[in-house]
């Protein structure tokens, strides 16, 4: 049983450091395991969040050795263990303690977005008919689990601090997709030009490479709801099109 | 441009980050590969000679509209010139080459493109250098305001782009059909016999099929195309031409970045490949 030293991030708001940890890896652990184990052996009052230990709650999000990682997640036999391995809260949230972070700012973004407003209901009975093809697109950001590491590395959040003009990788798949339902009536795309700052994006692609959901934000949300931006206020000809055509 | 209220960890310096692996390999191979594209092909557009042989034209040159060449010592405007010898009427201090006329549109395109923007910012900008590495400056206005919300030209650049596709797809053609002094010039064929003229196929025929084929990828695999296609709509069971072109495209596109390498790398090997003939340095081969 190999021993592997872990640096983890002790501290709160005002400042703190890594500490060194020892503990043994036996195999099939996780990060998150080694963490509790840390916790058993030689830090009793380690703050870290968790709850399901299966990738699905989404409360265990840290970086390991540098990249935004759920740590239940993250095996140990895939990292090197030569070295010691880095534990830190993730770094665009304001940090309560260790590696526990206030993230309540992604929840009121959530409330400004606005909501789903449906069609007309198709039956008499206040029901909706919809075909699969046109929900096909969606679906793929309903797999979100809200652990915001793609909010976290997102470096306009992360280096920039633009936390009051944009909203982030996971509101933007969220708008795409009340923006994408076939059954959505409602216009966010001024929204998201302006407050939401979906210009700030340029398109690194860096939350799609963490997001542990594997959903293709920047591709499937971002880019194209930035073509419907454009579509909108950008392109002098679509303009022109629709100063002759009647609004639906 | 507000910045937050929240009270967040202090931003990280350029290049701080706890990242073990090798972060900066990826905007380094990007920093050299572009790099390199971009002086070889300001080098190859400066030329104004050499971009054509037998069939072939270097599609750094295409459309041909003006033939430079006889500027530099050619007899006669060569077959691929579209409106002939390079006239009086451009200013003398413009040089006289046909790729800085053309080049523009695949320049512009790759530029505006969404999968280079990523890239280069990445690589030539550090804006992020990698994903959770630290940046060099405090502010950032990302293309929200202006020099970069001219990036949101990319789909006329798209438009320009694909009729390029079709020029291209017309010089590929051209490409088959041999003049009487290909083998006078250089031209060798590979299993002996006499070299015709008219139909055949040459080593050069085949790169410049290649490079159309890879330009097509990367083409019609462009956001914008999908945008077009079906992502620009919330019904795709009601797209007007099914819902084929929108997964063709998609299918393009979810590679996009390979075709954009690949497609890079070709049209500077097309060109050279052209230029080596021309020059005299390599012998063409054709099949038959
Ligand atoms: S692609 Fe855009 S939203 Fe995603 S991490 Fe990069 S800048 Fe942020
Ligand atoms: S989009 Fe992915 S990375 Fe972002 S919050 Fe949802 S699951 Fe997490
Ligand atoms: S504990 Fe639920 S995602 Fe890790
Ligand atoms: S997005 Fe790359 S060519 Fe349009």
């Amino acid at each position: 049983m190999p021993q592997v030293t872990f640096k983890v991030w002790r501290g709160n708001k005002d400042g703190g450091q890594f500490t060194d940890y020892q503990t043994d890896v036996t195999e099939g652990m996780v990060v998150l395991d080694a963490v509790h184990q840390i916790q058993a052996e030689s830090a009793p009052d380690l703050a870290c969040r968790w709850n399901c230990k299966a990738g699905k709650c989404g409360s265990c999000s840290a970086e390991v050795n540098g990249m935004p990682r759920l740590m239940c997640m993250t095996r140990m036999e895939d990292l090197p263990t030569d070295q010691p391995v880095t534990i830190e809260p993730m770094q665009a949230f304001p940090l309560i303690r260790d590696l526990v972070c206030d993230v309540s700012w992604n929840f009121e973004i959530k409330t400004k977005i606005k909501k789903f407003k449906p069609r007309k209901p198709d039956a008499e009975d206040g029901t909706w008919r919809m075909v699969q093809d046109d929900v096909d697109r969606v679906q793929e950001f309903r797999k979100c689990i809200e652990c915001f590491l793609c909010q976290n590395v997102c470096h306009v959040l992360r280096d920039h601090h633009k936390h009051e003009t944009f909203i982030g990788p996971r509101f933007i798949a969220y708008t795409a997709a009340l923006e994408m339902h076939p059954l959505d009536t409602e216009d966010r795309l001024a929204d998201l030009k302006d407050d939401n700052g979906l210009g700030y994006c340029n398109i690194t692609k860096c939350c799609t490479k963490v997001c542990p959901e594997h959903i293709t934000l920047t591709d499937n949300a971002i880019i194209p709801l930035k073509e419907r931006v454009v579509d909108e206020y950008y392109d002098p000809i679509k303009k022109l099109f629709r100063m002759f055509k009647p609004k639906k | 441009m507000s910045q937050s209220s929240l009270s967040l960890p202090q931003q990280r310096g350029l290049g701080q980050t706890q990242r073990r692996d090798a972060w900066w390999l990826q905007p380094l191979v990007v920093f050299l590969g572009l790099g390199a594209f971009v002086v070889y092909s300001t080098w190859a557009a400066f030329q104004g000679a050499n971009y054509e042989f037998g069939p072939y034209l270097s599609p750094m040159y295409s459309p041909l509209l003006f033939d430079a060449g006889t500027l530099f010592g050619q007899a006669s405007v060569g077959h691929h010139t579209w409106f002939g010898a390079w006239p009086a009427w451009i200013p003398a201090f413009i040089p006289a080459s046909p790729a800085l006329i053309i080049l523009t549109i695949p320049a512009g395109f790759r530029f505006t493109c969404y999968y280079y923007r990523g890239a280069y910012y990445k690589a030539f900008w550090a804006d992020p250098l990698n994903c959770a590495v630290g940046e060099p400056r405090n502010g950032y206005r990302g293309e929200n305001f202006w020099p970069l919300l001219i990036q949101n030209i990319h789909r006329y650049m798209f438009y320009l782009a694909a009729l390029y596709i079709v020029v291209l797809t017309y010089d590929a053609v051209i490409a088959t059909q041999f003049q009487d002094d290909w083998a006078a010039k250089g031209g060798k064929m590979l299993f002996g016999g006499e070299a015709r003229a008219g139909f055949g196929i040459g080593v050069g025929t085949l790169v410049m099929t290649l490079n159309v084929i890879l330009l097509g990828g990367y083409t019609f695999g462009c956001h914008c195309a999908r945008h077009f296609s079906g992502g620009n709509s919330d019904h795709h069971s009601k797209l007007p031409m099914g819902k084929k072109p929108y997964e063709c495209i998609s299918c393009l596109n979810r590679n996009h970045m390979k075709w954009a390498w690949t497609s890079l790398i070709w049209v500077g090997f097309t060109d050279f490949y052209i230029r080596m003939l021309a020059a005299g340095v390599w012998t063409d081969w054709r099949l038959f």
